[in-house]
């Protein structure tokens, strides 16, 4: 009997996919152990996000609502959970581990005294003991874990999850919390944001991708990357070695650190497939990988492997697709 | 000023997978001292750790590692990248420490170091991901901390972060003591260090401290979570490898099968 309050993320009065999966996932583990889903929200709008999380199984919404909320600022956010937390009694206080849960799951969970866990893909359940389970080792091997202390947190792997579907039927309480800023808490300050402009579909969430690595030898092979995704209505990535090269702006960052990605097609040129990428691409559904070398990782994980030099392919490639497609 | 970064010993994540094996009884993988490297992110730290020493007058840079006498390895590399100091904390009772014990140990060895006007560390080490270790120390300092952060820029009393942001970037500026958490970028690629430094590192002293030395708090050093089972799985796809004799009827050929996909 646990109860499990969720910090479910808004962007532009809807929930996040990450906000989603972290409902689907708590109303899957409520069900399995007999206990209740809430959620909480934090920012300034019109707090849309909580009907939206009834409909996806939250029973009890708690909304912060507050000016100073409006942009992510990292101890503000801490404080304001941590409120929310207390309030509520949960005992499992569960989130994205999306760019916000990676500031937020260390910091949350000390304050608390709780254990944390993070990159969370699925639970277990035997009898009454519960393990999480996750990834290890560059997802060469899964760990299941249990928990010493009362109180958890944990964060959820992205794009690990289906996402929770709405139902509009269900009925829920969403509670206003009252927040006073305390401004001694503001330490980090926004400077400057920037959004790139260079590609125009996020990466998480395309379809199709087309990625390049060293192989390319240089950024003039990424300008062929790009028209054959364009032509199929898809985005460049890249692999770390590319980005640190300088060759792409490492937003395109495929992996671990980079994007983690779920395209139904995901091509991948001249990228060796170090763990590290592969951990990036774990749900894509069809990968294709073009290099030269036949031993490179990336034929392990690939559906469709050319073993040939991508400057004989991809332009070839590009001119027969756009006969059919355009 | 004090720059303290914290490197991690890890499995060579690049090991070949038929080679990677979990053993039953540990529930680790089943490795030789060959396999251990410095850990990617800890080293991308370790470079910029050094880079912003040497735009500072007078600051200093000190590796830390928690881990037992074969991770000395990292504060060698520490040494020969030129760090001022080095510090190996352990003790053989810390068996199966998780992220946040990690970062109790980690915080009260800064402390016992004087403080450090910035803690480096890598964003999230290759072998366990937890990516805890940071945010955790940040909150036993009661300092700031900033993750996901590809360069630093130091002013008089505040530090310019760019964090890498969804969609793009943000710049943010923290007052120091601040934690962060470094990923690679075109800045802080490692640098091959000089011969002079790799044959100098051999010989110089690592500072150990033990638990008796350090405040700890026991009940921090009890890990929050215990890895109960740990398993390998094959994920090996069988891949199709097209059978063209030259690019050309290789892209004839992949061009059918992507269509075929029904996705295009």
């Amino acid at each position: 009997m646990s109860k499990i309050l969720i910090y479910a993320t808004q962007q532009e009065d809807s929930l996040t996919s990450g906000a989603k999966e972290a409902l689907a996932f708590g109303s899957r583990l409520a069900s399995a152990t007999g206990g209740s889903v809430e959620a909480v929200l934090v920012g300034h709008s019109n707090m849309s996000g909580a009907t939206e999380a009834i409909a996806c199984g939250a029973s009890k919404v708690y909304t912060v609502n507050n000016p100073m909320l409006a942009e992510y600022q990292v101890e503000l956010f801490v404080d304001s959970l941590l409120k929310v937390f207390y309030q509520s009694g949960a005992d499992v206080l569960l989130l994205s581990f999306d760019r916000i849960g990676k500031d937020l799951v260390g910091r949350l969970a000390t304050s608390i005294g709780a254990s944390a866990i993070t990159e969370v893909t699925d639970f277990r359940t035997e009898g009454t003991k519960l393990t999480w389970v996750r990834p290890i080792y560059g997802d060469k091997a899964y760990g299941e874990y249990s928990t010493t202390r009362p109180k958890v947190v944990v964060g959820i792997r992205k794009k690990s999850q289906e996402l929770a579907v709405p139902d509009s039927k269900r009925t829920g309480e969403i509670i206003s919390v009252d927040y006073t800023v305390s401004e001694e808490v503001v330490l980090t300050k926004l400077v400057v944001k920037i959004q790139s402009a260079l590609s125009d579909i996020r990466l998480e969430d395309a379809h199709i991708i087309v990625s390049g690595g060293r192989g390319l030898g240089g950024p003039e092979g990424f300008q062929d990357l790009q028209s054959l995704a364009e032509l199929m209505g898809g985005t460049v990535g890249a692999s770390r070695a590319a980005c640190d090269a300088g060759w792409v702006p490492s937003n395109l960052q495929v992996g671990q650190t980079g994007a983690v990605v779920a395209p139904d097609l995901y091509i991948a040129v001249g990228i060796s497939g170090a763990s590290q990428h592969l951990a990036g691409i774990t749900n894509a559904k069809t990968v294709v990988a073009i290099n030269t070398d036949s031993e490179a990782p990336i034929f392990k994980r690939a559906n469709l492997g050319v073993i040939a030099d991508y400057k004989t392919v991809i332009p070839e490639l590009t001119e027969k697709l756009k006969k059919v497609l355009v | 000023m004090h720059i303290v970064v914290c490197l991690k010993h890890v499995l060579d994540p690049e090991i070949t997978p038929r080679y990677f094996q979990i053993n039953p009884k540990t529930n680790r993988p089943d490795s030789g001292d060959s396999d251990m490297v410095l850990d990617s992110f800890a080293e991308n730290a370790l470079e910029l750790a050094i880079q912003l020493r040497d735009k500072t007058p007078g600051a200093t840079v000190t590796a830390i590692c928690l881990g037992d006498e074969s991770s000395e390895e990292v504060l060698r590399r520490a040494f020969a990248f030129t760090a001022n100091a080095a510090v190996r904390v352990w003790d053989s009772e810390w068996e199966n420490l998780d992220g946040q014990a990690v970062g109790h140990i980690l915080a009260q060895t800064i402390k016992n170091l004087g403080g450090a006007e910035l803690v480096l560390t890598g964003y999230q080490a290759s072998d366990i991901e937890e990516g805890l270790v940071g945010p955790v120390m940040a909150e036993e300092l009661g300092i700031p901390c900033l993750t996901l952060v590809s360069d630093l820029e130091l002013d008089d009393d505040s530090v310019k972060s760019t964090c890498e942001a969804e969609g793009g970037y943000t710049v943010v500026s923290v007052p120091f003591p601040a934690v962060f958490t470094i990923i690679s970028a075109e800045t802080n690629v490692p640098r091959l260090p000089k011969v002079k430094d790799i044959r100098l590192a051999k010989s110089k002293p690592i500072t150990i401290f033990e638990a008796e030395d350090l405040e700890l708090d026991k009940v921090r050093c009890q890990p929050g979570v215990i890895l109960e089972r740990a398993f390998v799985l094959n994920r090996d796809v069988n891949c199709e490898i097209l059978s063209g004799n030259d690019g050309s009827e290789m892209a004839v050929e992949l061009t059918e099968k992507l269509l075929a996909l029904k996705i295009l």
